[in-house]
């Protein structure tokens, strides 16, 4: 039976130590089954090995209280002390792990650590040398070290946050944990990143680019991968585009506008910097102006651009020059939805009979909602006043059909009032 | 002691009317008020952050040498847990039920609830309510879908169409369907009961049956463009593009259908319904407000005469119906014409 349980506890620290934080409980869970509730609740509930501890100085309180448990899971499946060295996830510091090593034979509430002592040291057929109902001091009570009672997998990050210092550094930046945590393994990778040493050269670094303080949240809450990108590869990516001669500040609004920028590497950029110049036709000046007002330009597929720039050319039958000058004011005709954009196209071209060079004139209409141009293209057809071409009277601007909120279009434009612009709207 | 995101989702809690514009999906529609309501109902101040107790050790300095004792001294920290960052919005979903669905190429009156009124939405649907359209139709063509966007059939001249025999057709059409009515309200037609039903127009289907057209009226006529205008209970919108195919066809000619507008929906009607402009919760507030308002008055009016209240209120909605619409005028004078003067 010892043998069995001392089994049972060998898997599940082994499923342990492989575990994230996440929704990957099923093998746990269908393990414990196969055993008794007392045998559960005394074999598979980790515990810290602080709480085994009998007399604990006040500096390993100390750190005790400053340590926060991050890596719940890992923890207690990792205190050997020969793995002290390896600081890749957060462990506990030697300290602990060295005087744990003591009380091992007296204890009986072990979640299967420190196996091989176990099979030596411990007699299950011996009285336990502790018991829960044992009389101790005042003093010692109130040194007893109680950990908190931390669930070791969680699909939620909101029972590690009170006790990891990096949760909760990061909701004071304004992260949003709760979307982060949906995305798979992202959790797990947020408990085992240690603020020290990962998190605070990367806020550092970001600052030194002169991304504003207040948009970090924005940045971590979309990509937090850049938490755990190299630095060598930041600096060399933002050395590469600066190379490019794209000034401090359009660099700091780039990374903080599009957050995935500085995870892609050299080469793509480069790639995709060279396929906008070529493509294009712009000057590089010109291209730097497209990308730093549209950063996700670097970052998305080529595919759906060049699919956007075939149906520019051939369906709406764009010249080259037309099309630069387009693109150069709205560069998100790059990234539209195609379908949109042919139904916007097709209307103000086909039923309100705009030629090529006004549209090109104001390239503003082909990133407006069709539902808006064509109500308010129907309401002046109505006041009879849709007059859109600038030798004729009365001309109306495509700018001004497009961009002015509705008070103002009613006024201005159709002069007329609100009221008869909704009575309207509800007879299309 | 309410949270204040509750209190605003309990004034959200009701039905209201929206205009659908055409073209859009009416689920699209839905999922744009939900996103647009929640944002609403989070953007009300969140509760009060927690604290929690955390005991921490006094620094070794203050103890003195040689003393066993260890003091503790007691800090109230943020509890991060119940953080909104950490436990995300207070509310994530919302249930908004859509009435009579209308599909991709009409518009008009949709009526959508909130809440515990989905339940409101089933019995106000259940006490067979009419609704009003207004067609818009085009002669001289036939497409596959009876729309003027399906794929052109055939191609005929309405020279000969004239607004008289026009306007015989929409008379036969409408006889065909009271009797259509008078067949599927199973009511003995030699009654008195039965007559006086039929006089106020409270005459409704008992249980399942087909599209009934109650009330048809030629709204204007400019060959090739005409628009009728229609109640009916049990429609689908292509069926209505279907009548205006049919109408074309008895007319020796073809008709096919630019537009499908519903004006009302119930006791919903187009004046009250909000554009696109006004999804958003404090107009959606006001709205449910003034619907709730013109309910208790005209309960008021109604429950005054009201003795049998057997099916007082389906009475009442029928009632008010009949006082929107007007058309029990028309009812009665068919029914003493053929079923009861002959």
């Amino acid at each position: 039976m010892a043998l069995t349980c001392i089994q049972h506890c060998q898997r599940c620290t082994s499923l342990l130590r492989s575990r994230s934080v996440g929704i990957t409980t099923l093998q746990y869970s269908t393990d414990a089954q196969h055993w008794s509730a007392a045998l559960w609740n005394s074999f598979i509930v980790p515990v810290l090995p602080s709480v085994l501890q009998r007399s604990p100085n006040p500096s390993q309180t100390r750190q005790r209280w400053n340590l926060g448990v991050r890596s719940y899971c890992e923890s207690h499946a990792k205190v050997q002390p020969s793995q002290t060295k390896h600081r890749n996830t957060d462990e506990l510091p030697g300290t602990d792990m060295v005087s744990y090593q003591n009380p091992v034979s007296h204890q009986l509430i072990d979640g299967g650590m420190l196996l091989k002592e176990w099979q030596t040291d411990f007699d299950l057929d011996d009285a336990p040398g502790h018991s829960a109902l044992e009389e101790i001091s005042h003093e010692e009570a109130v040194r007893m070290d109680i950990p908190a009672a931390l669930p070791p997998v969680s699909i939620s990050l909101k029972d590690y946050v009170n006790e990891s210092e990096t949760l909760g550094k990061l909701v004071q930046l304004g992260v949003q944990l709760w979307k982060l945590e949906q995305r798979p393994n992202v959790g797990s990778m947020l408990l085992r990143l240690d603020f020290q040493t990962d998190v605070t050269p990367r806020l550092v670094f970001l600052k030194q680019l002169g991304v504003e303080d207040s948009r970090l949240g924005y940045l971590i809450s979309h990509n937090p991968f850049i938490l755990t990108e190299s630095l060598e590869n930041l600096q060399a990516r933002v050395a590469y585009l600066r190379s490019k001669k794209f000034s401090a500040e359009s660099v700091a609004s780039m990374v903080s506008r599009a957050p995935y920028l500085l995870n892609f590497s050299v080469k793509r950029m480069d790639n995709r910097l060279g396929f906008y110049q070529q493509q294009l036709g712009l000057s590089a000046q010109k291209t730097r102006d497209v990308v730093a007002r549209l950063p996700r330009l670097l970052c998305g597929s080529l595919e759906t651009v060049k699919e956007n720039l075939k149906i520019c050319k051939l369906e709406m039958g764009f010249r080259e020059n037309e099309l630069q000058h387009i693109v150069t004011v709205i560069p998100k005709v790059l990234t539209a939805n195609k379908r949109k954009l042919t139904q916007i196209f097709d209307y103000i071209h086909n039923t309100m009979n705009i030629p090529h060079d006004l549209i090109v004139k104001f390239p503003q209409v082909l990133n407006a909602k069709y539902l808006r141009i064509k109500e308010r293209h129907l309401f002046l057809q109505y006041l009879d006043k849709a007059q859109y071409d600038p030798a004729k009277p009365n001309y109306i601007c495509l700018d001004k059909l497009v961009s002015l909120p509705d008070d103002a279009f009613c006024t201005e434009v159709a002069s007329a009032t609100l009221k008869d612009f909704e009575l309207f709207q509800k007879t299309m | 002691m309410a949270r204040p995101s509750v209190r605003v989702f309990h004034k959200l809690e009701g039905l209201f009317s929206i205009y659908k514009p055409p073209g859009v999906h009416w689920k699209l529609v839905r999922d744009t008020i939900e996103t647009n309501l929640l944002k609403g109902i989070n953007a009300a101040p969140p509760p009060a952050p927690r604290q929690r107790v955390q005991f921490l050790a006094e620094p070794t300095s203050v103890v003195a040498e040689g003393s066993n004792e260890l003091t503790l001294s007691a800090a109230s920290v943020p509890a991060l847990a119940h953080h909104p960052l950490v436990s995300g919005p207070e509310f994530q979903h919302i249930g908004v039920g859509v009435g009579h669905r209308l599909d991709v190429f009409s518009s008009g009156v949709l009526v959508l609830g909130v809440g515990q009124s989905n339940k409101a939405l089933t019995d106000l649907y259940r006490s067979h309510v009419t609704r009003d359209y207004t067609l818009e139709g085009e002669l001289g063509m036939a497409t596959d879908n009876f729309s003027h966007t399906g794929r052109l059939i055939e191609r005929t001249t309405y020279d000969h169409i004239t607004r008289d025999k026009l306007e015989r057709v929409l008379a036969m059409m409408q006889g065909s369907n009271q009797k259509a009515l008078l067949t599927y309200s199973k009511v003995d037609m030699s009654t008195q009961g039965a007559y006086e039903l039929a006089v106020k127009g409270e005459l409704r289907p008992d249980g399942k049956s087909p599209p009934i057209m109650t009330g048809l009226r030629l709204l204007h006529f400019q060959p090739p463009h005409f628009s009728l205008e229609v109640q009916c209970l049990n429609e689908t919108q292509r069926y209505l593009c279907r009548i205006l195919h049919e109408v074309g066809l008895e007319l020796r000619s073809t008709a096919v259908c630019k537009g499908v507008r519903r004006t009302r929906d119930g006791p919903f009607t187009i004046q009250h319904a909000l554009t696109h402009q006004h999804w958003t919760s404090p107009d959606v507030i006001q709205a449910i407000r003034q619907y709730r308002s013109s309910r208790k008055a005209s309960k008021a009016k109604h429950t005054q005469p009201g003795k049998d209240t057997g099916t007082a209120s389906q009475r009442q909605e029928m009632a008010e119906e009949a006082a929107v619409t007007g058309d029990s005028h028309r009812l009665h004078s068919v029914l003493t014409s053929k079923a009861f003067g002959s």
